[in-house]
């Protein structure tokens, strides 16, 4: 077979059980591609090849051996954001904190796909603790885009998106607490899916803020995301947030045929400030949708303006009390020299920690602090519920609502980093759906006149994962699957 | 509302981190950008509305109190920056 790196996850599963290659085969290639490009790409900061060559023959064997040992996921090379939990195999966080870390326990979502035979090819670089929107925050290295070596892949899953977009792997998984998926899917033109809050184990997840971070699947099309979401989601009772009842096959939702169904437009999503390319072509796939029997109707989420506000308050208090778990004692950095433990404490969190997550902690430790919970805090947790509000009204009158995802295409590295809130604003679009807990997928939708991939938004209401697949599906045979993947 | 350097550097105390006096003029800088920005929601209607911690409508899980295998004490140890006779050390606060 010619590039095995080209073929999607379902065709390489086919190609297994049709033997027409093998996992050995196939994670070589990827290896090697990862030798020759990922210097330019800068995807990985662990590459795992050992490990990525003993769980490839042991695919081989279970897909020797048949039968029901061979699962949609035996044999497919997955990278994985350095943020989820790998026995025995570094993980970083992308922190200086965490740079020995090596993990005793397995996540949750690492050991299904164990379960399921996949092969890890090694972990992603990210954000520092998942904060921020361009992969720049990263303590190790900045990832590049591949479709322009000079622009950020987005974040803070940027490589976990540039390495599906410049096949240095099948497929990936990341993390959303405000767009970390769905951002830098878009930027990549990959397919990238935040899921209902509940719906994947958190349990070995380095957390950030714990009621909006959920593991999502970034792969090359909308297929192959449900495949790896049915891999790792269900219910795990070492996350007490996990949501309880029945394994759901996402794969029955890819089906033809949108007739009737109710596509919003919320107007505040559509307003000055979104590139016109992206304008476009997020009307183009409208269109599409109208053109194959869908309903077009347009609501309003009204506090859509208030949302960077409340997610900085939100997300940075969370994150001051969990991040409170690195204090030099029971893993990772530990300052050499120290006058007592207060000074230990403080000497190894400011050297442990980098700029962006220091501004963070010391953000969310005012909002709860004595005398400003009331108007930080409280205030932007009843903003919050608003916004559930907005999202409850909103699915009344629809079944999903389209968006684009990001205000721009892929900026320029250093362009944002001067500027925290300039940063913080590209997030606009995608941190509702944390703030409510809903599912949003991001696809590419077209180009810009760079040719730099567009992705669109894809929204739907809690646990209604059904109506994302099924619009995303049938968009996707509408649009035109990306096949021209860049070469870095 | 407008943070001085001095609350910069309590809040930083009470978040145990340290920074030097031009580091913390700059994250009072970066603190008082942010804060005039989330200023905003005072002007969002809250009156009424109860707050929303979390998205789902969970209340406590509770499960048998049966005991199961826990983290070996060597593989909980492995990642300590300092260890001795299977404890974390820590300096002396005493």
């Amino acid at each position: 077979m010619s590039d095995l790196t080209k073929l999607s996850i379902k065709d390489l599963h086919d190609a297994y059980r049709e033997r027409k290659v093998s996992a050995v085969e196939v994670t070589r290639a990827y290896l090697d591609r990862i030798d020759s490009v990922d210097a330019s790409v800068k995807a990985y900061l662990t590459v795992t090849a050992d490990l990525a060559m003993q769980q490839a023959e042991d695919a081989d064997r279970r897909l020797q051996a048949g039968g029901d040992r061979v699962a949609p996921l035996t044999g497919i090379p997955l990278g994985i954001k350095d943020l989820l939990c790998t026995k025995g195999v570094r993980t970083t966080c992308a922190s200086r904190m965490l740079e020995n870390f090596v993990p005793p326990y397995d996540a949750t979502v690492i050991e299904r796909l164990n379960n399921q035979g996949a092969v890890m090819l090694g972990k992603l670089n990210m954000d520092e603790f998942a904060m921020g929107s361009s992969t720049e925050n990263s303590a190790f290295h900045c990832t590049h885009n591949p479709w322009d070596l000079s622009r950020v892949p987005g974040g803070s899953s940027g490589g976990s998106s540039a390495a599906v977009a410049a096949r240095l792997c099948a497929g990936s998984l990341g993390s959303d607490t405000g767009g970390s998926i769905r951002q830098p899917a878009s930027y990549c033109g990959v397919v990238g899916l935040k899921p209902t809050y509940g719906r994947v184990s958190r349990f070995g997840l380095i957390a950030f803020a714990s009621s909006l971070d959920q593991v999502g699947p970034l792969t090359r099309n909308v297929t192959d995301c449900a495949l790896l979401m049915n891999a790792i989601s269900g219910h795990d009772s070492r996350d007490s947030t996990s949501v309880a009842g029945v394994d759901v096959d996402y794969t029955q939702y890819l089906q033809n045929g949108l007739q009737g169904v109710r596509v919003g437009l919320p107007q505040e999503y559509f307003i000055e400030g979104v590139q016109k390319d992206v304008r476009e072509a997020v009307e183009k796939a409208i269109s599409a949708l109208k053109d194959m029997g869908c309903e077009i109707v347009p609501v309003s989420l009204p506090h859509t303006p208030y949302a960077v506000a409340t997610y900085y308050i939100v997300a940075t208090s969370e994150a001051s009390s969990n991040l409170s778990r690195y204090d030099g004692v029971k893993y990772g950095f530990r300052a050499t020299e120290y006058a007592n433990l207060i000074d230990m404490y403080k000497k190894t969190r400011s050297a442990g920690f980098g700029p962006e997550v220091k501004r963070r902690i010391m953000l969310g430790s005012y909002s709860l602090s004595a005398g400003y919970y009331d108007a930080f805090y409280k205030k932007a947790s009843q903003v919050r519920a608003l916004f559930k509000r907005d999202f409850d009204n909103a699915f009344n009158a629809c079944d999903v609502l389209v968006t684009p995802v990001a205000p721009t295409t892929a900026f320029k590295m250093g362009e944002k980093t001067a500027d925290p809130i300039q940063m913080y604003l590209n997030d606009i679009f995608t941190i509702p759906v944390n703030l409510a807990g809903i599912p949003g997928i991001s696809m590419p939708c077209g180009f810009d006149g760079n040719g730099l991939p567009i992705g669109v938004q894809i929204m739907a209401d809690a646990f209604r994962e059904d109506n994302l697949f099924r619009v995303a599906y049938n968009l996707e045979q509408s649009v035109g699957e990306i096949r021209n993947w860049p070469e870095p | 509302m407008k943070i001085t350097a001095d609350e910069a550097a309590h809040v930083a105390h009470l978040a145990r981190l340290s920074f030097s006096a031009d580091e913390l003029q700059l994250y009072t800088g970066h603190l008082n950008a942010i804060l005039e920005y989330v200023a905003q929601l005072q002007q969002v209607d809250t009156e009424g509305v109860d707050p929303l911690f979390h998205p789902l409508a969970i209340s406590n899980v509770f499960r048998g109190d049966e005991p199961v295998a826990s983290l070996p004490n060597e593989a909980a140890l492995s990642n300590a920056p300092q260890k001795e006779e299977g404890a974390f050390l820590v300096p002396k606060i005493i």
